[in-house]
């Protein structure tokens, strides 16, 4: 344990003296991968309430499409599938993006958390109490000012205890990166097993950093539900 | 367009591999969650914190690495267990017949293990493959231990669900505890908690994608490995999706007629 900690602490936390890796990669892939899928699912999550079917269609098929399969074929399918393409491996920048193993996880994550995301704030716009909407059209307002000013705001904070429990499933999510040779804190934990055959200790520091990790973010949204919320509170 | 390049076969027998395996965490993590539950809603203090500690630890830590965790730690456990068997057992044929070795045990018990265990170290595949450990069972084990967790929360919110009522009526009735909970307890929790279920139903299935990491030969694995071969691995893990995809769509189906079934009695307002 003792042995572990001390050669692989700053591998553990940020650095293995040539990249980035441990906690520091595991949270830049959970916040890139959570903006990739806020930034999808705010415009996909309006159009899955559309009442048009040629618009919430294919937004449906999306959602049924990555939450029906589990994350670890999305990945495999982006990180081995898509460079067996000619195509892919003949364009310059395609074939730059597709080799790395980090674009790979970072677009496959982001598509994953996008299609939960997108069902999660699809049901909360449609549970937007119909009084309000009615309130914001009787003042005039225009569609857009009607979403930016009433239903997006009370549906994302409305959202809020939900999709805080789907960043911390994507934070655990993020621990198959290492299947892309990225070397966040499961790779590093992997690598001291590889070296000690230690697997115990090995593996409970890793799970230590990712309990540690989890408690602060839950942590963090009560703080911020407390805030967001404060007009559901009884 | 649908010719699978010889790899039909395997790839339905790794689909039966990967229903197994999900069949199988779901019945281990079903039992773990309703004895889970109890523990937590029990008077006594150690079983709720124990209860408690271990719902927080799995929730709190991400799966595939407790899998990991589990996986080799178990495999060094049995083989240090193994190894303890072999002395304890070199301890006892070196011992003078009739001594009890200091154990709590009578010669005559002693000498029955020393037989029996050595009957079992001497088994021709060596004491470590007596024991069942290959990557199914580990990962039914590592599975069903995980998400006993979250059976656990939902089975705990289905049983507060249940009007109380109908427990001290129950038991006004004569009944036993083990007969309230088979007949007044379990069939209406069960109604509470279905939802919980299905959701932790479609979680486990795509989890056992990740036990082809600790090498189990599932339907990705196959997938994997006929797309390597055959250089078209899009099409392969494609494949492997759908299957996933099509597990699903079943099972949505089938939760909805078992919805149906337990929710027999209860009056749904007419909208």
């Amino acid at each position: 344990m003792i042995e572990i900690l001390q050669q692989y602490w700053k591998a553990f936390l940020w650095t293995d003296g040539y990249n980035i890796t441990g906690l520091t990669m595991t949270a830049w892939l959970l916040v890139a991968s959570c903006g990739i899928g806020f930034c999808l699912a705010l415009p996909l999550s309006i159009a899955r309430n559309a009442r048009n079917p040629l618009i919430w269609f294919p937004v449906w098929f999306y959602t049924f499409l990555f939450r029906g399969t589990p994350l670890y074929v999305q990945l495999l399918l982006i990180y081995t599938g898509v460079y067996g393409f000619g195509f892919v491996q003949h364009t310059e920048a395609l074939n730059e993006f597709f080799r790395q193993g980090l674009n790979c996880t970072i677009l496959s994550f982001g598509l994953n958390t996008g299609a939960y995301t997108t069902e999660i704030f699809a049901g909360s716009i449609k549970e937007t109490n119909h009084g309000e909407v009615d309130a914001a059209l009787a003042f005039g307002m225009s569609k857009a000012t009607l979403y930016r000013r009433v239903i997006i705001p009370s549906a994302l904070r409305r959202a809020l205890p939900v999709y805080s429990n789907e960043i911390i499933l994507m934070l655990h999510a993020t621990t198959l990166a290492f299947t892309a040779t990225v070397p966040d804190v499961l790779k590093v934990a992997n690598d001291a097993y590889a070296q000690t055959y230690d697997a115990f200790d090995a593996f409970g520091l890793a799970a230590m950093i990712y309990l540690c990790v989890s408690f602060t973010l839950i942590f963090m949204f009560r703080k911020a539900e407390r805030r967001f919320l404060a007009f559901l509170q009884p | 367009m649908f010719d699978l390049a010889g790899y039909g076969p395997q790839l339905l027998k790794g689909t039966m591999t990967t229903v197994d395996l999900s069949l199988a965490s779901l019945a281990v993590a079903f039992v773990i969650g309703l004895i889970g539950a109890s523990a937590k809603l029990a008077k006594n203090r150690l079983l709720k914190g124990a209860a408690t500690l271990y719902t927080t630890f799995i929730r709190g830590v991400p799966d595939l690495v407790i899998m990991l965790l589990l996986f080799y730690s178990l495999q060094i456990w049995l083989n240090d267990f193994t190894d303890w068997l072999n002395n304890s057992l070199q301890a006892i044929m070196d011992c003078p017949a009739g001594s009890s070795l200091g154990w709590p045990l009578s010669a005559n018990a002693s000498a029955w293990l020393a037989a029996h265990v050595t009957q079992w170290v001497n088994d021709p595949n060596g004491p470590e493959y007596a024991l069942p450990l290959d990557p199914f069972t580990s990962g039914v084990i590592t599975l069903g231990f995980i998400y006993g967790a979250y059976f656990t929360e939902t089975f705990r919110g289905a049983f507060l669900a249940v009007h109380k009522g109908q427990l001290e009526a129950a038991r006004a009735f004569g009944m036993k505890p083990g007969l309230v909970f088979r007949r007044i307890l379990f069939p209406q929790m069960m109604r509470y908690a279905l939802p919980g279920i299905g959701n932790n139903w479609q979680v486990i299935l795509k989890a056992t994608a990740l036990v082809s990491l600790i090498g189990l030969t599932d339907v990705v694995k196959i997938a994997q490995s006929a797309g390597e071969a055959t250089f078209r691995t899009f099409y392969f893990i494609s494949i492997a999706g759908l299957v996933y995809l099509v597990l699903t769509v079943v099972s949505n189906g089938a939760l909805l007629l078992l919805e149906r079934k337990y929710s027999v009695g209860v009056r749904r307002a007419a909208l």
